[in-house]
């Protein structure tokens, strides 16, 4: 790679990280059914949340544009999965086939949005993207009429789970002694999926890709100078970013068996975007810790609030959703308030923080 | 030819509420260039501020006209408030932060609001109480009513006030200064903090009206109602080029009217393919393409690059 040398006991000790992080992976699902399937899923979104965040993290993170439309292409993934595999064509295609091309539908999306736009900055390219993202959830919601294509706001049911052969996603089946359920096979498939977008976040940063995008973030026309291409560039951040999105909504699709507008709205977008920044934008960890975090923290209030306060009063004083909601959003808050830069921001975001500070 | 005229009088009466809205955003964002996501929830809480001020006086027996103003004025003051705590809490700790860092604060503090507003007035929408006698007037086909003769009529004198405030007076003038450089303004006696407290001061209180308005136009207000009306608002900023006074006025008027003639005439167009409900999509569309050839907006300055 980069030929850092390391001391074998440092080394030692980075692969008993992994290692243990390993275990942790494996034991997660089961741990998790202790609690009942309800939080197996949990963690399912959990881990899918983590593929778009760092599928967003190339767009936002590396390459500094601010996409506030980015579940547009999750949407366009999900609903091709919807479409080609449930009885609303009655068209069953199997999913090897599918999820690359909502990918790449997904990345056809991403260039036509792109392009266009690519002369726009900062806020400007913000709000175009998040009408763009509101335009496709728009029409999702009123294609089904005249012909019917998304089947409107009621959304598109009983689509096909993930299947290999006879080997269905969707069913508890046992093999060496140990019985999985449905959502325990799908977080081992999300737990690979997410590997390998992490490979491939951590291939990029460092390539000739990667540092392109960074100088484009850091100053545009000093990298021009440099002769970066800065429309190829920034065209294929957006590609590669609406790809891993299209693939995720692929899953999700498969994941839920029902996909409906609803999930695509623009809160969904911010959410995702909240993940990227609170973790520490274009880094990994962080964005890994972002996602888990946001995605855990509602859930973890949704069970925890109700009781807590039939603890504390006696009875249900405030509608708990709301109050979760509030919670969120005071966390969102009080996080950014105290830690700027994201809860991990990589150590060269830190110091440059700390150097235009003082 | 009614359709054209009748689609153009509903359009400048939401194009106004649109342009006072999005004024609250554009002189935020001219003096320290942030989005302040939360602006659509601080007019939603105005409306429903004015709702209950209203309602509750409603049996009391004050004239009706009366009763209005207590409610838009209660609801103006609630705005400032809420708009100045705003900006002490989100904004003004995260001034030198890294530029997203201000955007989450923001979309953590609008969650806030809006289930703030929905543990307040819970989930269902809140009618209008029935107070203003509703004449309509007909012209050409087309018909109006006072309550939107009302919307613009008060909706112009708002700007013109505005702009006398930002145009002649010293705390305009300071508000300019800090627009054009924080800095060099700060060394000129300016006190940032007051003229940002200001300008966020002054945009809630612009979009109480608006919410007022809005309120009384639909006769109907609900917690989610921001979100969209602050979208659209902000669209109509960014359309006027964000940042600019007359823009967010000029954008606001054109996004109501370009709204108003595609719900209206998009069933002819497309032979009823498309429906009015693709309303929503109009404001978009038109903002994708008019950015791409006016990046910086209709009244913009064409600024360079900014590091």
């Amino acid at each position: 790679m980069n030929g850092r040398a390391r001391p074998s006991s440092s080394r030692q000790r980075h692969w008993l990280g992994f290692l243990l992080l390993g275990v942790v992976l494996l034991a997660v699902p089961f741990v998790a059914a202790l609690g009942g399937q309800a939080w197996v899923r949990i963690a399912n979104f959990a881990i899918l949340y983590v593929f778009l965040a760092l599928g967003l993290n190339i767009v936002v993170g590396y390459a500094g544009l601010l996409d506030l439309g980015y579940v547009a292409f999750y949407a366009v993934g999900a609903y091709a999965y919807a479409l080609l595999a449930s009885p609303h064509f009655g068209i069953h295609l199997p999913f090897w086939v599918i999820l690359p091309l909502g990918a790449g539908l997904a990345c056809i999306f991403g260039v036509l949005l792109g392009a266009p736009t690519l002369k726009l900055r900062g806020d400007y390219l913000a709000i175009v993207t998040l009408g763009f993202g509101e335009i496709v959830r728009i029409f999702m919601n009123n294609l089904n009429a005249p012909v019917n294509i998304t089947n409107g706001a009621q959304g598109i049911t009983l689509i096909d789970p993930i299947r290999i052969g006879d080997f269905s996603f969707a069913q508890t089946s046992s093999f060496l002694g140990v019985t999985l359920s449905g959502p325990q096979k799908y977080y081992f498939l999300l737990v690979a999926l997410a590997l390998l977008v992490i490979m491939v976040n951590i291939r990029l940063q460092d390539s000739r890709i990667g540092r392109a995008w960074q100088a484009i973030r850091e100053d545009e026309i000093a990298a021009k100078a440099c002769g970066i291409n800065t429309r190829n560039i920034k065209l294929l951040a957006f590609a590669m970013g609406a790809s891993f999105g299209g693939i995720a909504g692929g899953v999700f699709s498969a994941m839920q068996g029902f996909v409906s507008p609803e999930s695509f709205s623009l809160m969904e977008s911010i959410t995702i975007l909240a993940m990227v920044v609170l973790g520490g934008m274009g880094h990994i960890p962080g964005v890994i810790l972002g996602a888990i975090l946001l995605t855990g923290l509602p859930e973890a209030l949704r069970y925890g609030i109700e009781p807590l306060q039939r603890a504390l009063f006696g009875r249900m004083i405030v509608d708990p959703e709301s109050l979760r909601m509030l919670v969120f959003g005071l966390a969102l808050v009080l996080v950014m308030r105290f830690r700027p830069a994201g809860l991990w921001p990589s150590s060269q975001r830190r110091r440059e923080l700390a150097e235009s500070a003082g | 030819m009614d359709t054209l005229l009748q689609q153009l009088i509903n359009g400048l009466t939401l194009g106004a509420v649109y342009a006072l809205v999005a004024l609250g955003y554009t002189m935020v964002y001219g003096i320290i260039g942030l989005i302040n996501f939360a602006h659509g929830e601080v007019v939603m809480i105005g409306t429903m501020v004015a709702f209950t001020v209203i309602v509750s006086l409603a049996g009391s027996g004050m004239p009706p006209l009366l009763v209005l103003g207590i409610g838009l004025l209660v609801s103006v003051v609630v705005c400032m408030v809420l708009g100045w705590a705003l900006e002490r809490v989100a904004y003004r700790p995260l001034r030198h932060a890294p530029r997203l860092t201000p955007l989450i604060t923001a979309i953590g503090m609008s969650i806030v609001l809006q289930n703030v507003a929905m543990i307040i007035w819970g989930r269902n929408y809140i009618t209008f109480p029935p107070m203003i006698h509703k004449q309509i007037y007909d012209i050409g086909g087309a018909s109006f009513t006072n309550v939107q003769v009302a919307i613009v009529s008060l909706a112009a004198v708002v700007m013109l006030g505005l702009i006398y405030l930002v145009h002649r007076t010293r705390i305009g003038m300071a508000m300019r200064a800090t627009a054009q450089n924080p800095h060099v303004a700060s060394l000129m006696g300016v006190d940032i903090n007051r003229v940002i407290a200001m300008a966020f001061i002054i945009g809630s209180a612009l979009g109480a009206v608006a919410g007022c308005m809005v309120g009384s136009y639909y006769e109907i207000a609900h917690y989610q109602m921001g979100f969209m009306l602050g979208l659209k608002a902000f669209t109509a900023a960014v359309l006027g080029g964000i940042g600019n006074l007359a823009g967010a006025m000029a954008g606001g008027l054109l996004l109501g009217v370009i709204e108003a003639l595609g719900a209206g005439y998009i069933g002819d167009l497309t032979g009823d393919i498309l429906g009015s409900h693709y309303q929503d999509i109009f404001a978009f569309i038109v903002l994708i393409i008019v950015l791409i050839f006016r990046p910086s907006g209709l009244f913009g300055e064409r600024t360079g690059d900014r590091a």
